[in-house]
C-alpha cells in the first residue's frame, strides 16, 4: 500500500491513508498516513458505527493540506484486538444426528443461523472459494480425511487450495456466528471457531499433523491464524 | 502480548523499497475534490472471488457492496468486515460526506489489489500495475485517493 501511494502521487492524485502497523509506514515513507491502533483488519475501527468511522475518515482528510511529506500521524484512539476471549455468548448447536461425524453434525445445525446472517447483508457472504454454503460439509469431511491419515496429495488439495477450503470453512463458520453472538470484538469470532468449535478445533489438530507429516509449509503456516496456537 | 501486537512486531521490520516520497498539493477545496478507494483488503466483486496471491488489482463499482474477501492471509480479524463492510471499505461513509458538503463526489469506481502479498514484486507495482491503476482514477477525473488496508 505504501508503495502505491509512492506512486499515486507521482501520477499527481493526492493520497491519504490508513497505515495498521506503525513500523513499516516508518519504513516505507509515504506520503501522508494516519496511523491507527486498531485491531488489524479493522482499519476503520468499529464495526456498524458510522460516527466513529467518519472521525477516522476526517482525520484522514485532515492530512491532506499537508506537504511536509512523509506525514505519518497517530489517530489519538486505540482498540484492542480480543484474542483468546470468545464472545459472551455464542451457543453452538446441540448434537442432532450422532451418525454423522461431530463437525459435520455442528456445521449442518449452524445453517439457519447462517442463512439469517445472508439475509442481513442482503446476501453478502465470503464464503465461495472452492465451495458455496451447500459444499460446506463435503469440505470439512476432507479434513476429516486428512485427520484419519490422508496427504493433501491424497485428496487432491495444493496448498492454495487448502488455504481457501480453510477460509471458506472459516467463513462460513464466522457469518453464523455473527447471528448468534451478543458482541463482536476482534477475533473474539475467530477465538469461538478455532477454540470452542468441533471444525474449528479439527482444522488446528489438521494442521498441527501437516506439520508433523511435513506437508507444504505455506498450506501448514496459512492453512488457520498464526494466534491461534 | 495481544495478538495483534505480536504481528506488527513480526511485520515492522518487513524491506521496502527506498523511494523519496512527493507530494501533490490539492489545487480546490475538498468539498470539490472526488475521491476515490483504493483498498489492499483483497475485495472482489461477488462471483470473482479466489485466493489472490499477486500484483493484480481489479475496479469495483462504487455502488457495489456484494464484495468479497479474496486476501490470503488468515491473520486478521475477518468478522468486522463480514458484519459491515465499512470496516474496511468506507464507501457509505464517503457518500454520506458527499452529502453532508465535506467533499465533493465519489469515483465511479474504486480499486482494490492484494495487500501482504507473496508473489508480487515491488517493480512490478512500481512499474505496471500502480500507474495503471492510477491512470484509471486519473481519467475519471479523482483528485483524492484514500489507502485502507487489513
Amino acid at each position: 500500500m505504501s508503495v502505491l501511494a509512492h506512486v499515486f502521487e507521482q501520477a499527481g492524485l493526492a493520497t491519504v491513508g490508513i497505515s495498521l502497523v506503525r513500523g513499516q509506514a516508518e519504513a516505507a515513507k509515504p506520503p501522508r498516513m494516519l496511523n491507527v491502533d486498531f485491531p488489524l483488519g479493522r482499519p476503520l475501527g468499529k464495526p456498524n458505527d458510522a460516527e466513529f468511522q467518519t472521525s477516522v475518515l476526517m482525520a484522514m482528510f485532515g492530512l491532506l493540506e499537508r506537504t511536509d511529506v512523509p506525514v505519518l500521524e497517530d489517530f489519538p484512539e486505540s482498540i484492542e484486538d480480543q484474542t483468546g476471549e470468545a464472545p459472551d455468548s455464542c451457543p453452538l448447536p446441540p448434537r442432532h444426528n450422532p451418525e454423522l461425524h461431530a463437525a459435520i453434525d455442528e456445521a449442518q445445525g449452524l445453517r439457519n443461523a447462517y442463512d439469517r446472517n445472508l439475509e442481513a447483508t442482503g446476501g453478502r457472504t465470503l464464503v465461495g472459494r472452492i465451495a458455496g454454503v451447500d459444499g460446506i460439509a463435503g469440505l470439512i469431511e476432507q479434513f476429516i480425511e486428512i485427520e484419519n491419515g490422508s496427504s493433501l496429495a491424497d485428496i487432491g488439495w495444493d496448498p492454495m487450495t487448502t488455504i481457501a477450503v480453510g477460509q471458506d470453512v472459516r467463513a462460513y463458520y464466522e457469518e453464523a456466528g455473527l447471528q448468534l453472538a451478543d458482541n463482536t470484538g476482534a477475533r473474539q469470532l475467530e477465538t469461538w471457531f478455532y477454540h470452542q468449535t468441533e471444525t474449528g478445533q479439527l482444522i488446528r489438530r489438521v494442521r498441527d499433523l501437516m506439520k508433523e507429516r511435513e506437508e507444504d509449509g505455506t498450506a501448514v503456516t496459512y492453512l488457520a491464524p498464526m494466534t491461534q496456537g | 502480548m495481544a495478538a495483534d501486537a505480536m504481528i506488527r512486531k513480526n511485520v515492522s521490520g518487513l524491506p521496502s523499497p527506498d523511494l523519496t516520497p512527493t507530494a501533490t498539493a490539492l489545487n480546490k477545496p475538498l468539498s470539490e475534490c472526488k475521491v476515490a478507494i483504493c483498498t489492499t483488503a483483497g475485495l472482489r466483486s461477488a462471483g470473482d472471488i479466489k485466493l489472490w496471491m499477486d500484483s493484480s488489482f481489479t475496479v469495483l463499482p462504487n455502488e457495489a457492496r456484494d464484495l468479497q474477501l479474496s486476501h490470503f492471509s488468515p491473520n486478521f480479524d475477518r468478522a468486522g468486515l463480514t458484519a459491515d463492510l465499512n470496516t474496511a471499505y468506507p464507501a457509505d461513509r464517503l457518500n454520506e460526506l458527499v452529502d453532508a458538503g465535506v467533499i465533493g463526489s465519489v469515483a465511479t469506481n474504486n480499486l482494490s489489489f492484494m495487500g501482504a502479498q507473496m508473489d508480487a514484486t515491488f517493480s512490478a507495482i512500481i512499474q505496471d500495475t500502480g500507474p495503471a491503476a492510477a491512470q484509471i482514477l486519473i481519467d475519471d477525473g479523482v483528485d483524492v485517493v484514500i489507502f485502507t488496508p487489513v
